[in-house]
């Protein structure tokens, strides 16, 4: 092996890879966020909804989990546009990722959400909670609490198959990257640290994840 | 122009066998890529844990992509002749290998201790416990969340049409440039990948629901 490895164009690119981070930052974020509102809905309603409600969300479910990312994104870039959207690859990504990240939460809020025992329901509405409050409380926050750890994996799953945007030339990390080689052409060199700034944002989304489950899901111990 | 008709859907369906192909290439490799993993992550032993550990963890916590990307432009470095079959099929095994390891290792973790205790008081050397004990019993475990995790690796493969390997993603894009119909020309291909995903998520469904019945017994 006589390669001599040069990391300084890469790191003279550094304003751009810190802009890269940042809106795959931005981009997961929002589709954490979204997506998990949509699996919200999608749960409430394959739990509680009316029967063709249910029909819809089990295909869209099974639609989304039985088909790679990179082709819902071409779906939603290449397809739509052709039906007469209009939208930038930077839409249509973050729309890619908040339907593909719905899918698979709904499932995971559902088990949660299936795993509340019925006398806690029961409880609630013998308080006389409202539906929605009993929703919220009694149901959500619970569900949510147990289903957790799978929850968040999800999620840090999605911001690691946000690199696929790339594919469409989305801003993301991974565009800035391909761009970075191509006028480089130091490519093994871009990815090693493009790969390992990928490794420091997951280890850092489930830092920040355990600090999120502390504020807003842990209860006191009863002792 | 063309238009798409049954030849080109046909295009693209023949390039379903090279999905296929490259999935069955990360499965078994990464089975036995991650039996290893599985094993080492298990074995008590301080370095073998961190390394399999390590392992994992840079797997689980890079992107696919970027870890295909590797493999690419990082074998020329090397100094191997590369293409994308050889990139596409090291980057998915090394992946698998990283995920059934960790599927894989809570599989045997989850074998309750007195059947270990128990074959090490028949004196059963490290390979017999393994083979005769614990291991068909984990074997068991590991069914459903493994043909589960088969779906990941098909669409997994798609990824592979980045780098310029010709399966069906790649296909579709070819004969959508072609027509420039991407609206019937992706849901041709995303169909094809749910006829091959499908029944392996059913399948998997099933053998979670007939072992939570078992359990419950």
């Amino acid at each position: 092996m006589n390669y001599v490895f040069q990391f300084g164009d890469v790191f003279a690119a550094w304003p751009l890879l810190v802009k890269g981070t940042l809106s795959t930052i931005e981009l997961s974020m929002l589709a954490m966020l979204i997506g998990l509102m949509v699996a919200i809905g999608c749960a409430w309603g394959k739990t509680a909804g009316p029967r063709p409600l249910r029909w819809f969300i089990n295909a869209y479910i099974e639609l989304i989990r039985n088909t790679p990312f990179l082709v819902q994104l071409f779906f939603f870039f290449f397809a739509l546009p052709a039906l007469g959207l209009r939208w930038s690859a930077h839409t249509a990504a973050l729309t890619a990722m908040v339907v593909n990240l719905g899918a698979y939460a709904t499932e995971i809020i559902r088990a949660g959400i299936e795993s509340i025992p019925k006398g806690q329901i029961e409880a609630g509405l013998a308080l006389n909670l409202k539906r929605r409050k009993i929703f919220q409380y009694v149901i959500l926050k619970p569900a949510l609490r147990t289903v957790y750890p799978a929850l968040t994996s999800q999620f840090i799953l999605l911001m690691l198959s946000s690199s696929v945007v790339s594919a469409i030339s989305a801003d993301d990390l991974t565009s800035v990257a391909a761009n970075l080689q191509s006028q480089t052409f130091r490519s093994f060199e871009i990815y090693i640290v493009v790969a390992v700034i990928y490794l420091v944002l997951a280890l850092s989304f489930s830092a920040l994840f355990r600090v999120i489950y502390r504020l807003a899901l842990h209860y006191p111990d009863r002792r | 122009m063309r238009t798409f008709g049954f030849s080109e859907f046909l295009f693209i369906l023949e390039a379903a066998k090279w999905t296929v192909a490259l999935s069955m290439i990360a499965f078994i490799g990464g089975a036995i890529g991650g039996l290893i993993i599985a094993l080492s992550r298990t074995s008590g032993k301080p370095v073998l844990q961190a390394l399999s550990g390590g392992f994992i963890q840079i797997f689980q916590g890079t992107p696919l992509l970027l870890q295909l990307f590797l493999v690419f432009f990082g074998a020329p470095v090397a100094g191997f002749e590369i293409n994308p079959w050889v990139a596409a099929g090291v980057a998915l095994i090394l992946n698998s290998s990283a995920f059934l390891g960790e599927i894989w290792r809570g599989c045997i973790q989850a074998i309750p201790a007195g059947q270990w205790e128990a074959a090490q008081a028949l004196n059963l050397p490290y390979l017999a416990r393994m083979r005769h004990v614990i291991l068909p019993q984990a074997f068991k475990i590991a069914l459903a969340p493994t043909v589960g995790y088969m779906v990941q690796i098909i669409k997994g493969t798609s990824l592979a049409a980045i780098i310029g390997f010709a399966e069906v993603t790649r296909s579709g894009q070819i004969i959508n440039n072609a027509t420039f119909q991407p609206l019937i020309v992706f849901s041709a291909v995303a169909a094809i990948y749910f006829v091959l995903c499908w029944p392996l998520s059913l399948l998997a469904a099933r053998m979670e629901r007939r072992q939570a019945a078992a359990l419950a017994r």
